[in-house]
């Protein structure tokens, strides 16, 4: 494929949450095509048939026993949040001024 | 000349045996950490007054007839992405600036159990993205060996506080060669161990089916009984292995006599004269020393590079979505919350992390998804069954750990590929989840040190560190970091002449 569009480069930021300058943009436009050049090397490869490996280790569910255990307090799950309202983390509003 | 200079071994038997003071060693630390940290940056936070605290029960419980454990007295630095409660825990990120852990990883808490003193949390590449420790949002780390070049990353902070002989034992995490890369460009030993042997509980994630705590250390002994300390099941990290930690120690001079061991062909021509001969003189060695050694083709970990940039950003960028400035970190304003998520992340995170994030997040978005991601697992399948493939005709493979020496601030930095190759030689263990080690072995251009690689199969690590002793045996005294009996301070190349053995 390689060589990515500005536009899905602005696409992909938007989908990562990242606000960026269309400076930023241009630069990570010609570094993501690069990269892109260089990792597309693998679809070269013939994997048919080969099983993806999510994860290193044979692992299956692990379960432990449903024992109850203490966890952080409140005022500790709320210390290092950037606003806090009435013992809940606080954020500007969701819907605009819609509500 | 202090008590430092001899290692953790030492250390450890000293506070023990009520022959040292825990707090002269950690005294000594300090004072090394102020005399000389300027100039190299090792450390984001330094915890004094927690060192001598604990140093202060450390000696009470020898006076009162308590072994404090295995690793008595022994001062520890810790990579700034591992939590400690209470302490600031950066990742070398603006993003977690003034963050502060409510809870301490399970090898830090391992680590106190063990008798270990933590005296302060070490710069990385921001989130442990990157080869040279550049991408700290604090500043670079200096190498000790020559403060004009990168001490390697992403655990650079932990790899040069003990080239500069600030501690004897330090922890990293190592996704694609964060460990072995820093340990080799530094002259120190690191171990990445078989991935599920250390719990991840309280290790920032970056990639997770990639990520694994281990240990720095002079020596491989040193690095050994650190390793024995932190490993073993956690049931607070579901990936643990779920069965008792390897003793590691106990085999370590037992000799290779009989040892099979492969040199891996293919990376020969992706590394300097140096370092391949560095691989080469360590392959004689083992020879000599009574191993059987031979070359071994295993063509498919040279798309082990490829696989892993696709693979690690794709884990990062949904590993870094928590970062939205809900809950902790920073925060950006804004009337709505999602232009807040947005700038939050666009200003709290770093150049590469932001790359590293776009990737990741374009190899996963649909259309692309199984081109990518898919194609990379695998690839990564492939890797691993290579490997399979190799370990039935050896006990261990050798390689070479790095493309070259240790390199110059800025030579990597205007090319984001030029610093990935950087990792060629390492990411392949990742992918497999097996363990490896890199030891100083050789002094390549400009005098540098050299790492030599030992890789094993799953769980290997004893065999893997046997044949790293008898690497380090062989190898000549000053290729190693310049600790022993000399000044831990950096020097200029031109008075280098001193570092002889």
């Amino acid at each position: 494929m390689p060589g990515i569009s500005i536009e899905e480069v602005r696409q992909v930021a938007h989908l990562a949450r990242l606000q960026l300058s269309d400076d930023e943009l241009s630069v990570l436009q010609g570094e993501l095509s690069a990269l892109l050049e260089h990792v597309a090397r693998i679809t070269q490869l013939d994997t048919e048939g080969v099983p993806p490996t999510a994860h290193p280790l044979p692992l299956f569910n692990v379960l432990r026993l449903d024992e109850p255990r203490s966890g952080l307090t409140p005022a500790e799950a709320l210390a290092a949040a950037p606003a806090v309202d009435r013992g809940r983390f606080s954020v500007p509003s969701i819907l605009g001024d819609a509500l | 000349m202090s008590i430092l200079d001899d290692g953790v071994v030492a250390i450890a038997e000293a506070v023990r045996t009520g022959t040292v003071r825990a707090s002269d060693i950690v005294d000594d630390t300090l004072e090394r950490i102020d005399a000389g940290d300027a100039d190299l940056h090792c450390f984001l936070t330094v915890m004094a007054d927690h060192a001598r605290e604990r140093a202060a029960e450390i000696d009470a419980a020898v006076q009162a007839g308590v072994d404090p454990g295995p690793l008595a007295g022994v001062p520890v630095a810790l990579k700034d992405n591992l939590c400690t409660k209470g302490t600031l825990t950066t990742c070398s990120s603006k993003i977690l600036g003034n963050w502060v852990p409510p809870y301490d990883a399970t090898v830090v808490e391992r680590l106190r159990a063990a008798g270990a003193i933590v005296v302060g949390k070490t710069n990385l590449d921001e989130f442990a993205m990157g080869s040279s420790t550049e991408n700290s949002a604090f500043g670079p780390t200096r190498n000790p060996w020559d403060t004009s070049r990168v001490p390697g990353g992403s655990s650079g902070g932990s790899a040069a506080a003990v080239a500069a002989g600030f501690v004897p034992l330090a922890l990293g995490s190592d996704t694609g060669g964060s460990i072995r890369q820093p340990a080799s460009l530094c002259g120190v030993v690191g171990v990445k161990p078989t991935y599920g042997l250390v719990s991840r509980y309280g290790l920032i994630a970056f990639a997770s089916s990639l990520d694994q705590i281990g240990t720095f250390a002079s020596t491989v002994e040193d690095a050994a009984l650190g390793l024995e300390a932190i490993a073993g099941h956690d049931p607070l990290d579901s990936t643990s292995f779920d069965r008792a930690a390897p003793s590691l120690v106990e085999s370590l001079f037992e000799g290779v006599a009989g040892m099979r061991v492969g040199v891996i062909d293919e990376f020969a021509a992706e590394v300097s004269p140096s370092c391949a001969a560095a691989t080469f003189a360590a392959a004689e060695a083992l020879s000599a020393a009574g191993a059987k050694v031979e070359r071994v083709s295993v063509p498919e970990v040279l798309h082990g590079l490829a696989a892993y940039y696709v693979i690690a950003p794709a884990e990062a960028s949904s590993n870094l979505a928590r970062y939205d400035g809900v809950r902790y970190g920073l925060r950006v304003d804004a009337p709505d919350v999602a232009t807040m998520n947005a700038l939050t992340r666009g200003a709290g995170f770093g150049l590469e992390v932001r790359r590293r994030i776009m990737i990741g997040t374009y190899a996963l978005s649909a259309g692309y998804y199984d081109e990518y991601y898919g194609q990379a697992q695998r690839v990564r399948t492939l890797v691993a069954r290579a490997f399979e493939r190799a370990y039935r005709d050896f006990d261990v493979l050798l390689a070479p750990m790095t493309p070259s020496v240790a390199f110059a601030f800025g030579e990597k930095t205007k090319n984001p590929l030029d610093m990935y190759v950087s990792d060629v030689c390492a990411v392949p263990s990742n992918l497999a989840g097996h363990p490896a080690v890199s030891v100083p072995f050789a002094l390549g251009e400009a005098d540098m040190p050299v790492g030599v690689q030992v890789l094993a199969p799953a769980l290997g690590e004893a065999v893997m560190l046997r044949t790293a002793m008898a690497l380090e045996t062989a190898a000549p005294r000053n290729a190693r970091a310049p600790i022993v009996g000399r000044d831990p301070r950096p020097r200029p190349l031109a008075t280098e002449g001193a570092i002889d053995a």
